[in-house]
């Protein structure tokens, strides 16, 4: 059971891989979704905005339920214990993601302002109660609840609401919302792409400070410091610094690159501040659960390694393809390929739609 | 306690059959669909397009519901079953993680590529996607139901410290309880997607609307669901005998039979109290031997009674009741069974006035195509009802009761809260969903031509 290299450790490493995927890829569908009134004005700005990330926000998605999936079958007492003890936060997490799942496919489906605007709130809010909440339990696995020897948690949902996971909280929501404004600059054409731009100038610099500040209270709050930790929490750190400086010297790319190392390196902070153990007891630290007294059996992980490793990488080709084929700018007036700025005017039909 | 293990059986019950509303819809729609995109990539006739993009946005609704209420699902095993998790996880989870890896990443990917990437990539490839979603639902459902039928018939495990732990999970995808549950549930969604579509295409034939594109859809709905809806009763024909074997109780629930009878005959019409335990039945009208042919291939073959069960699973189990609530699981059945014979019935005189060409003129069977949408979704509902309300007390057939299954870090607040806010999220996405269904039906395909008399290639295809 001991040792770095094993399976518990294996699937401990997979899982965190499962999490960046997603906070990555959903993390500026996230963003996007909350930006979306403030970069676009008109209906048909709105509907290009939406269009960047229609093609792949379910596929995104998915990476949450497959995390949640590997738990599940990796480290059944991890979820269970997890998803029982945030049972309203989970809950939360769940509203927002409903209602921000059917908003794209309502939105446009009526020609009204009213209507439209509801479904862009939904957007708004159900992109933000997760994009905040995932960083709220993270921090609070990371920080300890109290476990009783089951490993039930045993305190409210007001008690995951302390600084320090609201801290937390508010890294991912800055991080998704930052990433979010990079990834628009890269998609879009005028008038979208410069207001994205002025609000990624402040939007990754206040992400940088609050990873920043993340980064130190969690030093503070782990008592034992791996040289992985220091590893992804200083790659962290460095990546955020960089991207805030591409942000404001309006170079997006470079700021979603660097961003994006900065969400990937942020989640993989949490995960080498939590191991060996998946959620700390906060009373005593007798009940910790770790990955080895949570993990199932060797035979499941044995098949489940298998599938995973031929699998991830199929996913990751197609869902590249993906981003291949939707690598074009959105354009104004229906998602026309060809409506971009250099790109001859757009067919009436094609403007007219809204 | 026992009002958080009740809510969180009415909590799981109101998600999950909400969720199935739209999932068998989706799954149909999405085969049935790439099969109206195939026709038109091989004869060019324009109404098969226009088929496609028409049925294609009533199918995206459905869609949009059921991946949102599916989260759900994966999530609930967790919030408000976290004993239930502890105890099958290393067994139960690796489906569902498979699932998502497997099947929900090519549906969920390839959906978006042909919602957005008609005139972007090529024909064919555009072709490939939609059956590549199509395909992604239907392997989806495999490995759910191969997690389910886990549940019912637990297989390719070995109880270690106090938990499941999986020895095979080679056994578990081919327990023979999936090998019938996947077809029975996959082709029965099929034939839910061909009355949906042969309903709205009825809808239209009654106005004249394109009559000759809707004749086209009704005709073809018509061969699709006969033969889907005839292979889901005899699947399941052979679901019941093996259930009869691999689970005595839920057959003699479904039958209400009290008694070990040999013969038994098949009961039609029979009254017992809901909630209560009886010992009999207060009334029941049967018809011989019936029971025995169905169940055991033999004209009067054995099949055992709730009475004798229930005493061989005190004598196995220790004591307590292993009886299911004998009413619902009677009438669910029945209400399954009757629901597919209409459907079987129904499109049978469809068949016939196919044959004698005369489907868009019979105001009747148009008229009845209509409230005939609701029984393909009767039929689902009271046949996971009883699938699932059959196997109480139990979760896991033998092995765990439900009641043992339940977190108890959540409170009975706790799940009220979710229940009603669920309830309610749930019941406004779902009359909205409803309502932009009719409301795409009521405005039409898109026209074949412009008023200039050219054809319109709409800059939309299907999306937002």
């Amino acid at each position: 059971m001991s040792g770095l290299w094993n399976l518990q450790t294996l699937w401990f490493v997979l899982v965190c891989v499962l999490w960046i995927g997603f906070m990555f890829l959903e993390g500026f569908d996230f963003g996007v979704g909350m930006l979306l009134r403030l970069v676009g004005k008109s209906p048909e700005e709105r509907r290009a905005v939406i269009h960047t990330i229609g093609p792949v926000w379910d596929g995104n998605e998915v990476w949450l339920l497959t995390a949640g999936g590997a738990t599940f079958a990796a480290f059944p007492n991890w979820y269970a214990s997890m998803f029982s003890g945030f049972y309203l936060a989970l809950f939360l997490v769940l509203f927002g993601l409903i209602i921000r799942g059917v908003s794209f496919e309502f939105w446009g489906k009526v020609e009204s302002a009213q209507w439209r605007s509801v479904w862009e709130w939904a957007m708004a809010v159900g992109s933000f109660l997760p994009a905040l909440l995932v960083g709220v339990a993270f921090a609070n696995l990371i920080r300890g609840i109290s476990l009783d020897p089951a490993g039930n948690y045993t305190g409210s949902f007001w008690d995951l609401l302390n600084p320090y996971a609201l801290l937390g909280g508010v890294v991912t929501l800055l991080l998704c919302l930052a990433h979010g404004a990079s990834f628009l600059q890269l998609r879009t054409v005028d008038p979208i792409k410069p207001r994205a731009a002025a609000l990624g100038r402040i939007l990754m610099p206040l992400a940088a400070v609050a990873v920043i500040g993340f980064v130190l209270w969690t030093f503070g709050e782990v008592s034992h410091h791996s040289p992985s930790f220091w590893i992804t929490a200083i790659v962290a750190i460095v990546a955020m610094l960089i991207a805030a400086g591409m942000a404001v010297t309006s170079r997006p790319g470079l700021a979603f690159v660097a961003g994006g190392v900065g969400i990937a390196m942020t989640v993989a902070t949490w995960f080498t501040a939590l191991y060996p153990n998946v959620i700390v007891d906060s009373n005593s630290h007798a009940y910790n659960l770790t990955v080895f007294n949570s993990s199932s059996n060797h035979y499941t992980l044995v098949v489940m390694s298998i599938t995973a490793l031929i699998l991830v990488p199929i996913v990751l080709i197609y869902q590249v393809w993906t981003y291949y084929v939707f690598r074009q700018r959105v354009g104004l007036g229906g998602s026309s390929p060809k409506a971009g700025p250099d790109a001859p005017a757009p067919p009436p039909e094609a403007s007219a739609r809204v | 306690m026992s009002s958080v293990v009740e809510l969180s059986r009415w909590q799981f019950a109101i998600t999950t059959v909400y969720h199935f509303l739209f999932v068998p819809i989706s799954i149909g729609m999405a085969g049935i669909v790439a099969c109206f995109q195939t026709a038109w990539y091989r004869t060019r006739n324009p109404q098969w397009m226009r088929l496609t993009r028409f049925f294609g946005k009533i199918m995206l609704l459905s869609f949009a519901v059921g991946v949102v209420t599916g989260i759900v699902q994966e999530f609930q095993f967790g919030m408000n079953w976290a004993g239930y998790s502890r105890y099958v996880g290393s067994v139960f989870g690796a489906p569902l993680a498979v699932e998502a890896l497997a099947a929900f990443f090519i549906e969920s990917t390839f959906l978006g590529i042909w919602i957005f990437g008609y005139k972007r990539i090529s024909e064919g490839w555009h072709l490939a996607t939609i059956w590549l979603a199509a395909f992604g639902s239907a392997l989806s459902a495999y490995f759910i139901l191969a997690a389910n039928s886990w549940m019912q018939h637990p297989v390719g495990y070995r109880v270690v410290d106090g938990r499941a732990e999986m020895t095979s999970f080679w056994k578990l995808l081919t327990n023979p309880t999936v090998f019938f549950a996947f077809p029975h549930t996959v082709i029965g969604a099929y034939a839910n997607a061909a009355f949906i579509i042969l309903g709205i295409s009825a809808w239209y034939l009654i106005r004249n609307r394109d009559t000759e594109m809707f004749k086209k859809a009704a005709k073809a709905m018509v061969v699709v669901g006969v033969v889907a809806t005839a292979a889901t009763m005899l699947i399941g024909h052979f679901n019941g005998q093996l259930m009869t074997r691999e689970q005595p109780m839920k057959m003699a629930a479904a039958e209400a039979l009290y008694n070990t009878a040999k013969p038994a005959g098949f009961s039609l019409f029979a009254v017992a109290p809901f909630e209560e335990h009886p010992s009999r039945t207060s009334f029941d009208i049967t018809v011989p031997h019936t029971l025995s042919l169905l169940a055991t291939n033999s004209w009067s073959g054995e099949v055992k009674g709730i009475n004798q069960l229930q005493a061989a699973d005190v004598a196995k189990y220790g004591p307590g009741n292993y009886e299911p609530i004998i009413g619902v699981t009677y009438w669910s059945f029945r209400l399954m069974v009757g629901a597919g014979t209409l459907m079987v019935l129904f499109l049978l005189w469809g068949l016939y006035l196919v044959w004698r060409g005369a489907i868009e003129t019979s105001r009747w069977f148009l008229k009845l195509a209509l409230p005939a949408m609701a029984l393909p979704t009767i039929a689902i509902i009271t046949g996971w009802l009883f699938t699932e309300l059959g196997r109480q007390p139990w979760v896991v057939y033998g092995l765990m009761l439900t009641k043992n299954g339940v977190s108890t870090s959540i409170t009975a607040f706790d799940v009220w809260v979710s229940i009603i806010l669920f309830t309610v999220i749930y019941g406004v996405m779902g009359a909205v969903a409803v309502w932009l269904t009719v409301r795409i039906v009521k405005k039409g395909p898109d026209p074949e031509l412009d008023e200039a008399g050219a054809p319109i290639e709409p800059n939309l295809h299907v999306a937002y």
